[in-house]
């Protein structure tokens, strides 16, 4: 029997497996949306706005290790996508986009709503497709599928013309993929292998530095088991975060820009850095040539790209994490490194991360709070700028997919969406945004996604009426010439969550916090708590640009 | 130093402009691209002619072999290899000049394939330094056009860059 290709395009996502579907429609996705109408499996969530619909899928992505999938519609639908897809592409997130196009014989006529999505979005996605022929969409959809969840994960676009999903098609899914250059290594090379175990032997200090590959790769469980055999410390990334238990003993947080100063020092100190799935971006290494000078580097990541692109790598391993570190703990004999994490342990005593509780309500104690209230039994989401950084300075991640943030694009307006995201997909958990008052700002539209879904978010604004890190910069790198970041109007987030039939808290001190936070955590319902914080409170530790991260103020 | 690499892609649409973005993107330097389509015409070969250290060099192919499009890449530099370039000039030839100019032509073994009245047009093909002595040599005769193809190069002997 033949069907539209529409149709098709939603019978290949039951096929899949997809449950969920963000988007917003539009004229030229016309034929998907009456083909979605049809679809029994699939949950189609309206948002407002198709930022959002690109970023909750991020986050429902980011959340449940599954495929993320959003569509909208031709240009301004479909340039509206394009910020979420850059965010799920700096963070290897597997995404799939499907966007209308003006029918095939208007493309390239500037017609109405035209925009070339395709090539728009080839320097941020995985791959892409202007599907010109209909008999090829399921085909296209088997490799889009394939190509965003396997490797390093990342987004895939499809662009349809509106009369290609009208065309009628005999619907065959193909079961093998011809994809003549694609093929992702996942096994490490077994003499590197054995070569890091020799390495890994004669270290005296090691330490390991796990990204966000770990937790794509599901090797949590591998890395604690790795990090305990040979004793070494573990240093994460922003997206590495959750993948080792925040408060087991090994585990040193987060470095770089803005992380602990015992993190920083243990990398600086090392003769042996381990990264895995971890890509030496400029926010972990500060000045390159005084990045963990004295060690031997071995690098293990499944893109061979990211190997010797910015450090010299001692020795690479091309493989997925998992894989890499099961052959790895069979090799590596263990170890004790008595020495080494007493002096880390100094540090940490010497160093601790810390802020002045004097003067006003302070941001970090928020974050502490939460965490002490919900023994970080939750998933956070954040937005990006200082609360992010509060918020994973204090709040401990204990499990992988714990933390939904933005780090390599660094997207404002992500946590709304990304945490509506992780809430649809993790619905008997607790999810909790922690934003600023100018990242939700950029994204509280969807705060009637949120309502509509009656989606429980426990929102918490760490609102110093400012941009806070843009002010912190300007403090430090403009001699404290305040130039636009001052709101002076700035909505009353506690009265808006009324308005979106949520409860709206304001607290100005640590004990009014302290007081609704059961009430905020065990009644049902979503909240919004706009936390006064202190205006002027910075990031710290931070390294100043051009310096070594040993040389945090 | 300058690197040549076959690279063979997948005759797709938009594979030219996925190649020539991640040049610029990341900053590299393309000296020359030339592609065409192979026995095979469901794979294209292209010949980029690439600048830089063996660092860059190393992250252009790890790049390149990113793009799902891109079956192979075989950097030939080191290799033995033989190289081509066409270049088609037009030089201004008045009766005086024409005979002088024939006579380079045959020194480089290259044709005439337009004799018009007031100019010559020459066609070669070689090495990028015959190439560019060709264009040396007629220089003094008013070059009013030229264009050169960009160099392909191919794997001497048993070696092959082939999918297979």
């Amino acid at each position: 029997m033949e069907i539209t290709a529409a149709e098709a395009l939603v019978r290949c996502l039951e096929l899949e497996g997809v449950e969920l579907v963000f988007g917003y429609p539009g004229g030229a996705i016309l034929p998907v949306y009456d083909a979605l109408y049809s679809a029994k499996k699939i949950k189609h969530v309206l948002t407002r706005h198709e930022q959002g619909a690109a970023h909750a899928a991020s986050g429902y992505a980011r959340a449940t290790g599954r495929v993320g999938v959003c569509m909208a519609t031709s240009g301004p639908g479909a340039t509206n996508l394009v910020t979420g897809i850059a965010n799920a592409y700096m963070d290897s997130i597997p995404l799939v986009c499907i966007t209308g196009q003006v029918p095939t014989v208007q493309v390239g006529t500037d017609a109405f709503q035209e925009v070339d999505i395709t090539g728009i979005t080839m320097p941020i996605v995985k791959h892409n497709y202007l599907v010109k022929d209909p008999e090829q969409l399921p085909s296209i959809m088997k490799k889009a599928f394939h190509i965003a969840t396997t490797g390093r994960p990342g987004p895939v676009l499809i662009d349809l013309p509106r009369d290609v999903q009208e065309k009628k098609i005999k619907f065959n899914y193909p079961e093998k993929l011809h994809l003549p250059g694609y093929k992702p290594t996942y096994k490490g090379h077994p003499s590197q292998v054995a070569n890091a175990a020799k390495l890994i032997r004669e270290s005296r200090r090691p330490v390991i530095y796990a990204g966000g590959g770990v937790i794509n790769s599901g090797a949590s469980g591998e890395l604690l088991e790795f990090a305990e055999k040979i004793s070494a410390p573990v240093v994460n990334t922003l997206m590495g975060l959750g993948s080792i238990p925040g408060d087991h003993p090994l585990s040193l947080g987060m470095l770089g820009l803005h992380g602990a100063r015992y993190a920083n020092l243990a990398v600086s100190s090392c003769d042996l850095l381990v990264a895995v799935g971890a890509r030496f971006d400029d926010r972990v290494t500060g000045k390159l040539e005084a990045f963990a000078p004295q060690a031997n580097v071995i690098h293990i990541d499944i893109d061979p790209a990211e190997i010797g692109k910015n450090v010299i790598t001692r020795l690479p391993i091309v493989g997925d994490t998992k894989t890499v570190l099961r052959a790895l703990l069979e090799k590596v004999e263990p170890k004790e490194n008595q020495e080494w994490l007493e002096q880390v342990e100094k540090w940490k005593k010497e160093y601790p991360l810390t802020y002045n509780k004097d003067g006003g309500f302070k941001p970090q104690c928020v974050v502490e709070k939460i965490y002490q209230y919900t023994k970080g039994q939750v998933v956070v989401s954040t937005d990006v700028g200082q609360h992010q950084m509060w918020a994973v300075q204090y709040f401990k991640f204990n499990r992988p997919r714990g933390l939904i943030t933005s780090g390599g694009l660094g997207c404002m307006g992500f946590g709304l969406p990304g945490a509506i995201g992780a809430q649809i997909g993790r619905p008997d958990e607790t999810v909790v945004l922690i934003s600023g008052d100018g990242s939700f700002q950029m994204t509280m539209t969807e705060l009637a996604t949120t309502a509509e879904q009656n989606l429980p978010l426990k929102i918490f604004i760490l609102n110093n009426r400012r941009l806070g890190m843009v002010r912190q910069l300007q403090e430090f790198y403009c001699d404290k010439r305040y130039m636009a970041v001052d709101f002076q109007f700035i909505p009353d987030f506690a009265a808006l969550a009324g308005i979106y039939g949520m409860r709206g808290y304001t607290v100005t001190t640590e004990q009014q916090l302290v007081d609704i936070l059961p009430e905020i955590f065990d009644r049902p319902g979503g909240v919004i708590v706009n936390c006064l914080i202190d205006e002027e409170e910075n990031v710290m530790p931070m390294v100043l640009a051009g310096r070594g991260i040993d040389e945090s103020i | 130093m300058r690197h040549t690499l076959a690279v063979l892609v997948e005759n797709n649409p938009g594979v030219l402009a996925r190649v020539a973005g991640l040049f610029s993107r990341r900053g590299f330097n393309i000296d020359s691209l030339a592609v065409g389509r192979t026995d095979d015409p469901a794979i294209s070969r292209m010949t980029i002619v690439v600048e830089g250290d063996n660092r860059t060099l190393e992250q252009v192919t790890k790049q390149l072999h990113k793009l799902v499009d891109v079956i192979k890449i075989t950097d030939v530099t080191e290799e033995p290899h033989v190289e081509r370039e066409l270049v088609m000039v037009k030089v201004l030839a008045d009766r005086a000049a024409r005979l002088e100019i024939m006579q380079i032509a045959d020194v480089f073994r290259a044709k005439i394939v337009d004799f018009g009245p007031k100019t010559l047009t020459l066609e070669a093909t070689g090495t990028e330094e015959k190439i560019n002595a060709l264009e040396e040599a007629l220089r003094p005769y008013t070059i009013k056009e030229l264009m050169r193809t960009g160099k392909i190069a191919m794997l001497r002997g048993a070696k092959y860059t082939t999918v297979k």
